[in-house]
């Protein structure tokens, strides 16, 4: 077992360099073929019978390179290419990247798109959540909770379905507001969805939370300090399950979050099982923060006013949302003309997935996968 | 020619008590018959988990081939026996093409001694349980030389892992079983015996099952023996050396087609075996539930009826849905196949309601209801438990079951002595 207050120093990273050919190491490939590496990712795992010595992540066999493409595309162009990116989490992508062409063009979109754009947001952000449920529970053998999350996921993607006609890579914002009105009885069916939602948690907790063989295999497993979660860059309910208060949507505040009442869940041991409550309660969280938006569903324009050709002022700009996964950044860097000069995307899953190697260590084979699962990793998002 | 006759005549009539001399002829007829069976359980055996699996996780499961999937697993076995035979270049061959074959030898052979009933079975040894438990742990050596064989990592793991849990398991599960078969010693001469007809006939005659001989003690050393037995047939949650997620396959991951299909096979008679096991060690074997307080000749009748009206039961289920079925047309032949199926289940039902194959087949019946009981069991499991880890799983062999084997081991031991020598002497 990694001890909790392990820092960086403590670990021999060096001996990751040492050679491959000593007699009691297995040196086996996970990936990029795999069921459990979600997608296309593969892990070089040094082992000594079960024991992981060391692991290293070779990514890149989904690359297709998004920021270039955002560099030959104009602005409103390259929305719809975000959303390839963490495609179960479509809408936080297209979030940020509004947000920031708005910053860049120092517009602001009208109070009732802003409503809605929490909406959907703080949706996407069940919806990937019981995604990440569902397979890593199926990882780590459990293969009912799987079913019952998709069952459940299904409601959210027919709101969005209905919304703007797209189930995954919805494009559901425009830079300025949204391009479509909400259609009638949206209210209505969000809020139905939540009261469906609501027990349904309760029902993956009673399968999940006091199982026996669950906490066990998840206790104590993956464990990674709040200090080394810090060094990494790891955002999100990972950094929170390891006791940091840090969450984009109360310390910078971005749409309109501040006017909501929500409590950011944190953990304390920084286990897999306490990213699996982190990401439990952020569910129930998620469930209050759209109540409140609906409920407050403000009249009004949906567009702010924008240029049809949109030349933002030579300019660079950084901003950040919290997506389902951690801190998804955006940097564009504009040089006046119609198209980006350099678009930089900051995905949450390519930064956190470097602590996999730290938080393996010294635990067995059955723990990686374990740990891939608890990192809600998005190939998609990490090769882009 | 007569006298050739005479002695075939004289075969046939002979004794047809499993065991007793001169009854090769029926034990040829038991081997087809439990093998035939066995084949037709394993196929409606991967029929049931796929659908009872799917309808836990709200899903529907195989629809597609045959009413309700009903064809679907001969579907599969025609694919696996149609498909490309794949042996890994590195591969050791021999090693690689023995492994199968030992692995479903071993599943297969254990059903030697298994009694159906007082005179259905195959042979009746005086050390059948041993003979079992020898049988069905040579198993893991088919495992292992798969896997070393395959030349290939995840099936190496698969396999050390396999053997590693298989044996640790053995003990827990010799200790309940030694537990139990002290048991079958409380009787009159004091002798136990180790034949699995006689372990049945030892619960009969003591007017108990031993699953609450000794309450708790029988029911202890049954719960250690069902915990074994699922680790011992590497299914879910101690599934870790064919781990999907983390192993790919396991052991089995570089073999295909039909090589394949016999460790598909060896696993479900493999799973049917031990419950076997467990049946007749616990759970009274051939006997019908209630034998004390429920006798007397009323209910005698009202049991020998439960075959009869078991097959007309999923009969009707069978009608039920082939009245539910879409009235299109592209569903016409299979509306009629399930009618069909229902027409043949219904007629079984009926013949079993004759009152000499009635009683021929009570005994069947109910081995083979407390068999099913224990595969849905499996299929319960393997759609609610997570996987152990393999730390985890070793833990719970050595520092649990173990510990509580001995226990109940020399727990029942004592309880026994002291109702031998002191409260019955």
């Amino acid at each position: 077992m990694t001890d909790p207050n392990t820092t960086l120093s403590s670990l021999d990273l060096e001996a990751h360099d040492k050679t491959y050919l000593d007699a009691n190491e297995l040196v086996i490939n996970m990936g990029p073929q795999h069921p459990a590496t979600h997608g296309v990712l593969r892990v070089i795992l040094r082992l000594d019978g079960e024991k992981v010595l060391g692991l290293e992540c070779v990514i890149g066999y989904l690359h297709r390179g998004v920021e270039k493409i955002g560099e030959h595309r104009t602005y409103t162009m390259f929305n719809p290419y975000v959303d390839r990116m963490d495609y179960v989490a479509a809408v936080s992508n297209g979030l940020g990247y509004c947000e920031t062409v708005e910053k860049l063009l120092n517009v602001e979109a009208p109070p009732r798109a802003q409503h809605v754009r929490v909406i959907l947001t703080e949706l996407n952000r069940i919806a990937s959540h019981q995604l990440w449920l569902g397979t890593h529970a199926l990882d780590i053998g459990a293969i009912t909770p799987l079913f019952y999350t998709f069952r459940d996921r299904e409601e959210i993607l027919k709101i969005y379905e209905k919304y703007c006609g797209a189930r995954l890579t919805t494009h559901a914002f425009r830079i300025g507001g949204l391009q479509y009105e909400t259609y009638t009885g949206f209210e209505k069916e969000v809020k139905n969805f939540l009261t469906f939602f609501r027990p349904k948690i309760d029902e993956y907790e009673e399968l999940l939370t006091t199982n026996r063989i669950w906490v066990e295999r998840t206790k104590n497993v993956g464990i990674i300090s709040a200090a080394d979660c810090i060094a990494f860059g790891v955002t999100g309910p990972v950094l929170r399950a390891s006791g940091v208060k840090w969450d984009l949507r109360k310390a910078q505040p971005y749409a309109n979050y501040k006017n909501f009442d929500f409590d950011i869940p944190i953990g304390e041991n920084g286990d897999t099982y306490d990213r699996y409550l982190v990401r439990m309660a952020e569910m129930r969280q998620s469930v209050r923060i759209i109540e409140q938006a609906v409920d407050a569903l403000p009249e009004g324009p949906i567009m702010a006013k924008v240029p049809k050709v949109m030349k933002p002022p030579a300019g660079e700009v950084y901003h950040s949302i919290e997506a389902p996964k951690g801190e998804l950044g955006y940097f564009i860097v504009s040089d006046g003309s119609t198209q980006p000069y350099r678009v930089r995307v900051r995905p949450p899953s390519f930064v956190n997935l470097q602590a996999l190697d730290v938080m393996c260590r010294g635990q067995l084979v059955a723990d990686v996968i374990a740990v891939i699962g608890t990192l809600d990793i998005v190939l998609g998002e990490v090769d882009r | 020619m007569h006298e050739i006759l005479q002695y075939i005549s004289g075969y046939l009539t002979s004794d047809k008590t499993p065991g007793a001399a001169g009854n090769m002829f029926w034990a040829l007829v038991y081997i087809m018959l439990v093998f035939g069976g066995l084949s037709v359980a394993v196929i409606a055996m991967n029929w049931l988990e796929r659908k009872i699996l799917a309808h836990m996780q709200v899903r529907l499961g195989p629809m597609r081939v045959g009413p309700h999937g009903l064809l679907q697993p001969i579907a599969d076995a025609i694919k696996l026996l149609l498909k490309e035979d794949i042996m890994p270049a590195e591969a050791d061959g021999f090693v690689f093409w023995m492994a199968p074959l030992i692995v479903v030898l071993a599943a297969f052979t254990v059903f030697v001694v298994v009694p159906f009933g007082p005179t259905h079975a195959i042979t009746d040894m005086n050390i059948g349980i041993l003979f079992m438990l020898g049988v069905s742990s040579l198993s893991v050596l088919g495992i292992v030389m798969a896997g070393w064989a395959s030349n290939s990592h995840y099936p190496l793991i698969g396999a050390l892992r396999s053997s590693a849990q298989m044996v640790s398991y053995e003990v827990a599960m010799g200790l309940a079983v030694v537990s139990a078969i002290l048991m079958t010693s409380l009787n009159a001469t004091g002798t136990g015996t180790l034949s699995m007809i006689g372990i049945v006939q030892a619960q009969q005659a003591q007017g108990e099952w031993f699953i609450f001989k000794f309450f708790p003690l029988g029911l202890i050393a049954f719960f250690i023996f069902a915990v074994a037995m699922v680790a011992e047939t590497n299914r879910a949650p101690f599934d870790l050396a064919e781990a999907e997620s983390e192993l790919t396959a396991g052991f089995h991951t570089e073999y295909s087609g039909f090589r394949w299909s016999l460790f598909f096979l060896a696993e479900y008679s493999a799973m049917i075996a031990v419950s076997s096991i467990a049946v007749t060690l616990w759970l009274g074997g051939w006997l019908r539930p209630f034998p004390n307080w429920l006798s007397g000749s009323p209910w005698d009748q009202i049991f020998s009826f439960f075959p009869g009206v078991t097959f007309l039961f999923f009969a009707a289920i069978c009608f039920f849905n082939t009245v539910r079925m879409p009235k299109h047309p592209l569903f016409r032949i299979q509306t009629i196949g399930l009618a069909g199926f229902g027409v043949v289940l219904g007629l079984i039902g009926l013949i079993l309601f004759y009152p000499p194959i009635s009683a021929w087949v009570q005994d069947i019946f109910w081995f083979s209801a407390k068999v099913a009981g224990f595969m849905y069991m499996y299929i319960w499991y393997r759609g609610t438990f997570p996987r152990y880890r393999f730390d985890q799983l070793m833990q719970m062999g050595w520092k649990v079951l173990l510990p509580m084997g001995l226990g109940v081991l020399i727990l029942t031991a004592s309880v026994a002595l002291l109702q031998e020598k002191i409260w019955h002497p």
